[in-house]
């Protein structure tokens, strides 16, 4: 079907041929626009020659509380299982980056906004295990609209125990890098996040702590533009750099080297 | 919210009872004891009648009770000489959160608390007590100092959250409770939090890691108040039913939370809730609050470490395939 070979920019509009754009990393190839990544799509484009090993994959949620809102949260489930065929909205995998063993966790929006229960929080925490047993960097890539409301109190003890976790790897001196993707959001902004040893973003992300309609309602002001954006956050001081999806693998790698001393 | 589901309306033959106990003691007549005794049984009598039946909206109610106790009185009730320590000698002070050291029960305390406001003119000082980046970073400043002069650390939870504002955004609002979070895991002293009314998700959580984390009966946690949870889930916030929906749906009370380990204890409070006797409440959690530091006092400081990253380690359901 021609129809497949072909799609729209959402930034700039114009008709675009999908293999040049998957060629430029899903960059707009006419106007910079990033296009959201999978999180295979991630670790394929971070790791050395596209190799990784997947670990933790088959964790899956439960629906501990009995969540019904429009529907069952155990239906919602289901539903993106099949929509992703992913079990959840995180993969763990280990590979090499500038031939450093390396334990990346990224996560995908497309499984229910990215959002965060205990399964992406149990990924996390068993990515920085791996990290730590195997003395390797950790790299969580994070594209998310923050905790999962259906699983109340436990998502936001997500933020908890991600942290406590990242706790045990500066004790061992081992790397974290966060790269925040667009968009990071609520209480995963507000824990692992925001604490790499380097944190870096792609430009015009979305990185903010509460949403703009959010923001907008409570203090009755238009937000100015380019708020919450990357270029925004590294201008405030809590970005260590905004970098173009086609220099980020390089940025990684030239981090990973010079926080351990590896000349080569 | 209808007459028969609203908590105010429930509760207003407790508060007349209430009324008349104090009318009584400021009269200070002979026989008065006896009589206050009689009332607070009547008390007993009709928090018997709604207790068992309180829904979450209602306990949420309860919690938001503009009457409740604040932070403010807990230090004054249960503490002595405290001092109170302003700025996280960054940017501000953040008056939504008060800090400083107290004696309690013979021993120093680093005490860090979330403080509404009483009056209109308190409320918007304190900003409702929603808390700035500064305010979390008050809060490690004196958690810090705590730490460098071995001093357990309270730290008393209401809020409905961290403050969503345009200036919080630019100063780090997030980056401020996620170094909170991390660090609460290293200090190497005691911590007790206590939600004593609102806890309202990651504003609450950036000074709620602790050896022991314990709700009064009808405080509530929750990851997204129930108003919000409605408007963004149900694209509804103003009928009540669906907020009503909502907080059954996100089991957002302290017994839920115990179930599934989430939090290590619940303190009861007394009939009606603790603005009704806030003597009573004040008692009771000084009795727990004691213990609970006295338990970890006890603890070799690395096994408590170790304790208090395994309990939160575990805090998740699921199931591997």
């Amino acid at each position: 079907m021609s129809a497949n070979l072909w799609t729209r920019c959402n930034n700039c509009q114009r008709i675009l041929y999908k293999e040049d754009i998957l060629e430029n990393l899903s960059v707009c190839p006419a106007c910079g626009f990033h296009f959201r990544l999978s999180a295979s799509e991630r670790l394929a484009m971070l790791f050395d020659d596209g190799q990784f090993d997947i670990v933790d994959h088959n964790i899956q949620s439960l629906d501990p509380l009995h969540f019904v809102d429009s529907q069952p949260y155990s239906g919602r489930l289901e539903a993106y299982k099949r929509k992703t065929d992913l079990p959840e909205a995180a993969v763990t995998a280990i590979g090499a980056m500038g031939g450093i063993r390396t334990v990346i966790c990224a996560l995908d929006f497309a499984f229910m906004g990215g959002s965060v229960g205990s399964v992406v929080g149990e990924k996390i925490v068993r990515a920085t295990e791996r990290a730590l047993a195997g003395k390797t960097p950790l790299i969580v890539v994070s594209v998310s609209g923050g905790m999962r409301m259906q699983e109340g109190l436990l998502s936001l003890m997500q933020m908890a125990r991600t942290s406590g976790s990242l706790a045990k790897l500066d004790q061992a001196r081992l790397p974290f890098i966060s790269i925040l993707a667009d968009p990071t959001s609520g209480g995963t902004t507000a824990s692992w996040a925001m604490l790499g040893d380097i944190n870096v973003s792609e430009p015009n992300a979305f990185v903010g702590f509460a949403g703009p309609v959010v923001i907008e309602q409570t203090i009755k002001v238009k937000l100015p533009k380019g708020f919450q954006r990357s270029e925004f956050v590294l201008k405030h001081g809590f970005l260590d750099d905004v970098v173009p999806r086609k220099a980020l693998r390089p940025f990684v790698i030239k981090a990973l080297r010079l926080l351990l001393n590896r000349l080569q | 919210m209808t007459k028969t589901d609203d908590f105010y309306q429930l509760e207003k033959p407790i508060l007349q009872l209430k009324e008349q106990i104090d009318e009584i003691l400021l009269a200070g007549e002979p026989g008065a004891a006896a009589k206050v005794d009689g009332l607070r049984l009547e008390i007993e009598k009709e928090w018997a009648k709604i207790a068992p039946h309180l829904s979450p909206t209602q306990i949420v109610q309860i919690a938001r009770h503009p009457k409740r106790p604040y932070s403010l009185e807990y230090i004054a009730a249960l503490m002595t000489d405290f001092m109170e320590l302003h700025g996280d000698r960054r940017f501000a002070d953040d008056p939504a959160l008060v800090a400083g050291f107290a004696f309690f029960k013979g021993r120093t305390v680093a005490v860090v608390g979330q403080q509404k406001g009483r009056t209109t003119r308190e409320r918007l000082d304190r900003n409702f007590g929603q808390m700035n980046p500064e305010g979390y970073r008050k809060a490690l400043r004196i958690f810090k100092l705590a730490e460098k002069f071995g001093h357990p650390i309270v730290s008393l939870i209401d809020t409905q959250g961290a403050y969503p504002g345009l200036e919080s955004e630019e100063r780090g609002q997030a980056e401020a409770i996620a170094l909170n979070l991390k660090t609460m895991f290293t200090l190497r002293v005691p911590i007790v939090c206590l939600v004593i009314g609102e806890g309202g998700s990651g504003g609450a959580l950036g000074i709620g890691i602790g050896d022991q984390v314990m709700m009064l009966e009808h405080s509530f946690y929750s990851v997204i108040s129930p108003e919000g949870c409605a408007a963004i889930l149900w694209k509804d916030k103003s009928d009540p039913a669906i907020v009503r929906q909502a907080a059954e749906n996100l089991h957002l009370r302290a017994q839920d939370h115990l179930a599934l380990g989430l939090i290590d204890t619940i303190i009861p409070e007394p009939p009606g809730g603790a603005h009704v006797d806030p003597e009573a409440t004040f008692k009771i959690v000084d009795k727990h609050l004691d213990e609970a530091l006295k338990k970890l006092e006890g603890k070799p400081v690395e096994e408590m470490l170790e304790e208090r990253y395994a309990k939160f380690r575990k805090m998740g359901v699921f199931v591997e395939k």
